[in-house]
């Protein structure tokens, strides 16, 4: 029965979408508004939509119990052109701009946040760097191979020593003849145990202090490059996340990313667009949560009625959905933004600040509503919940996002 | 191969779960067919809610999407189209200005151009296989196609007629609730899943085909594809324009929902039970 079973179980995964669709229905008039998105993001994220929830939302509570990489569907998000959005057709990717990418990933985290942080951390902070700063031959060798999903690549910029404070790397960077050589540790690396490649910042002058940091090429395995060992983490356990340990690593000088001292910088523009990968991946994760607690409110009845006509829950799915629908059009307009070449660092860091907050927000909420039912792994709310705590870490602490908006406030009424 | 537990599984879900409509026509075919036709039906997924007046089911601001048999069509033509085994695809739709989204999907996972029929308003609402059939057949002509693929029946109106009409009307054979088909010079192997199990028949083209849910699995939309299918073209046809008449023959005199379910009664002996079913004549 097993051959009837499963072409059956895409009707009934088709027909559980109704939810899914329900809570996107956007009304206003077509075009590149905040109101509608335009045709063609509609079609991506409906596709992304589609695969999130019959491809990634049946396995991720499996990957998540066994840390386990989706090796197969980083594959077939490669073939669709998900691994590489903005990188264009003549290297291998989707040629889409970034507000195509952030739909991409917000859906793609509404079935596996694992997944989605893995396809954010390829895109923005791999591939994004290099299609900026790297040279014609750089962008051949270390982007078109990663454009398909059979590789992914991983960003090495904390250390032990260093997160926030990324201007005092105390990695170094040492020029023997016609090498680099490398040497220190980095922290937290998303993806580093399935990555082929990594760009890792480290200090070509200490004495110029954060304008003294370079960027560098370095592919995996390599001599001279270790990790360490996998961090158990509390959520998004698919992706691996551990330590780089560069011992006398050798590289060609040609695997400098950019130019000399322009390492702080390059860094500091790539988060500035990773962090709306992340504020995607926070979305998703929300709502994901917010779909599983408005689910339970229709179908969980107490005091001889489904708990959705409770006021109490009421109040709190309103909440979870403005949170979300605020973070959303937050994160949409610093796309565009981005995609219009207009500066967008203060609202990259508002979306971020705001999607991560409402992601930890709702998911606690979605919790409540689910009540004992929310605390234990039979349903996906506690996962949510786990997955959720690290969008307000990485990628810009929650911290650093206001410090980042308050600047960017004074700097506007400077006197 | 006795596999008919298996089909009968296949179709008592549908008739549950897909003809939400309660088993009646709610939405119109639109059939997406091309030169290698794919049908494309209107479906929603929405809670069905019947019109106050009885007359049909709710379907304003209603998300409609490509009925899942004819995106196996669809991806089946796309195939063959990769096998190099056929020139072109197309995709059609019948129905009013939101199936260009439906036709649009099936251009983004490889179609080569679509043609959209214009039905609306109340010619939309009482749109039939009979009529959509007439419009195909029309098309065919028209197109010179080969072959036309629909899905084998929507899953809103579970009608399960409009391939086997236009075949009729354009008196050409046809392989319905095919789960396999293959090309060989101008015949086609249809294997077709039946009660007694599977039929293998060969037929000659042009021919039509219903697809069904063993066919394939369809394709997701690839990104590179999305951005193509925006330069794809679609054009706009009218039913007259094919000298079509999309009159309804039927009068659809009401739409009820299915009657709630009344609480069981508890007996306590067999004797009881079978006094109870004789009481209500069921014995």
């Amino acid at each position: 029965m097993s051959s009837a079973l499963l072409p059956s179980s895409r009707l009934t995964s088709v027909a559980r979408c109704s939810s899914w669709r329900r809570a996107s229905i956007l009304a206003g008039t077509p075009g590149q508004t905040l109101a509608e998105l335009p045709e063609l993001h509609q079609m991506m994220r409906q596709t992304c939509r589609d695969y999130a929830q019959k491809e990634l939302a049946p396995i991720a509570a499996q990957l998540d119990k066994d840390h386990k990489f989706p090796a197969k569907q980083v594959k077939e998000l490669g073939a669709m052109g998900v691994m590489a959005v903005e990188v264009p057709e003549s290297l291998g990717g989707a040629g889409m701009d970034y507000l195509a990418y952030c739909l991409a990933v917000e859906e793609l985290s509404r079935g596996c946040a694992s997944t989605g942080v893995i396809v954010s951390v390829n895109n923005s902070l791999y591939l994004g760097p290099i299609l900026k700063f790297g040279t014609e031959e750089q962008k051949k060798q270390w982007i078109t191979p990663f454009t398909t999903g059979e590789r992914v690549g991983c960003f090495a910029l904390s250390e032990p020593g260093n997160g926030s404070d990324a201007g005092a790397a105390s990695t170094l960077a040492q020029q023997e003849g016609d090498e680099w050589v490398l040497s220190g540790t980095k922290a937290w690396i998303t993806n580093c145990w399935d990555a082929s490649a990594t760009v890792v910042f480290a200090t070509t002058d200490k004495s110029l202090k954060h304008k003294g940091i370079s960027a560098f090429l370095v592919p995996m395995p390599h001599p001279g490059l270790s990790l360490g060992k996998k961090e158990d983490k509390l959520g998004i356990r698919a992706s691996s996340t551990a330590n780089i340990i560069l011992e006398d690593c050798h590289i060609p000088l040609g695997n400098m990313l950019g130019e000399r001292g322009m390492g702080f910088k390059i860094a500091m523009q790539t988060l500035d667009s990773g962090r709306l990968g992340i504020a995607a991946q926070a979305l998703g994760i929300a709502q994901a949560a917010l779909d599983c607690a408005a689910d339970y409110a229709h179908k969980r009845t107490a005091f001889g009625a489904p708990i959705g006509k409770l006021q109490a829950i009421q109040f709190k799915l309103a909440d979870m959905a403005l949170a979300i629908e605020s973070a959303r059009l937050l994160t949409w307009r610093a796309a565009m933004l981005r995609d219009a070449k207009k500066p967008f660092t203060k609202e990259a860091a508002m979306a971020k600040l705001a999607a991560s907050e409402a992601a930890t927000f709702v998911s606690h909420q979605a919790i409540q509503v689910l009540g004992g039912m929310g605390y234990v792994t039979d349903m996906p709310a506690e996962r949510h919940y786990r997955d959720a705590r690290i969008t307000e870490i990485y990628e810009g602490t929650s911290e650093i996002q206001r410090l980042v908006i308050a600047n960017n406030i004074l700097k506007e009424y400077q006197q | 191969m006795h596999r008919s537990s298996e089909v009968k599984h296949v179709a008592s879900y549908l008739n549950t779960r897909g003809c939400e409509c309660f088993g009646q026509p709610c939405e119109s075919h639109c059939p997406v067919l091309t030169d290698r036709t794919i049908h494309v039906q209107l479906k929603t997924f929405i809670k069905i809610r019947v019109k106050p007046d009885r007359t049909g089911v709710v379907t304003d601001g209603v998300k409609h999407s490509m009925n899942p048999f004819c995106e196996i069509a669809v991806e089946e033509a796309i195939k063959l189209k990769e096998k190099k085994l056929v020139k072109e695809v197309v995709a059609v739709s019948c129905g009013p200005q939101q199936v260009q989204e439906t036709i649009r999907t099936a251009l983004a996972m490889g179609a080569d151009r679509g043609i959209h029929v214009e039905v609306s308003g109340k010619d939309y609402e009482t749109l039939g296989p009979l009529q959509v059939s007439k419009i195909f057949a029309a098309l065919a002509k028209k197109e010179q196609a080969d072959l036309i693929i629909l899905g084998k029946q929507a899953i809103d109106d579970d009608c399960n007629q409009t391939g086997q009409m236009t075949a009729a009307l354009l008196d050409w054979p046809q392989g319905t609730f095919a789960s396999e088909m293959t090309l060989e010079a101008d015949k086609l192997k249809v294997v077709r899943e039946v009660d007694g199990g599977l039929e293998t028949i060969k037929i000659k083209l042009p021919a039509v085909v219903t697809a069904d849910l063993r066919l394939n699995t369809p394709r997701y939309a690839t990104l590179p594809n999305i951005m193509k299918a925006k330069k794809k073209k679609i054009a706009n046809v009218k039913p007259a324009d094919l000298g079509v008449d999309v009159c309804s023959r039927l009068e659809v005199l009401k739409v009820d929902e299915p009657p709630q379910r009344q609480a069981g009664v508890k007996v306590e002996t067999v004797d009881d039970l079978v006094g109870k079913l004789k009481e209500a004549g069921r014995v």
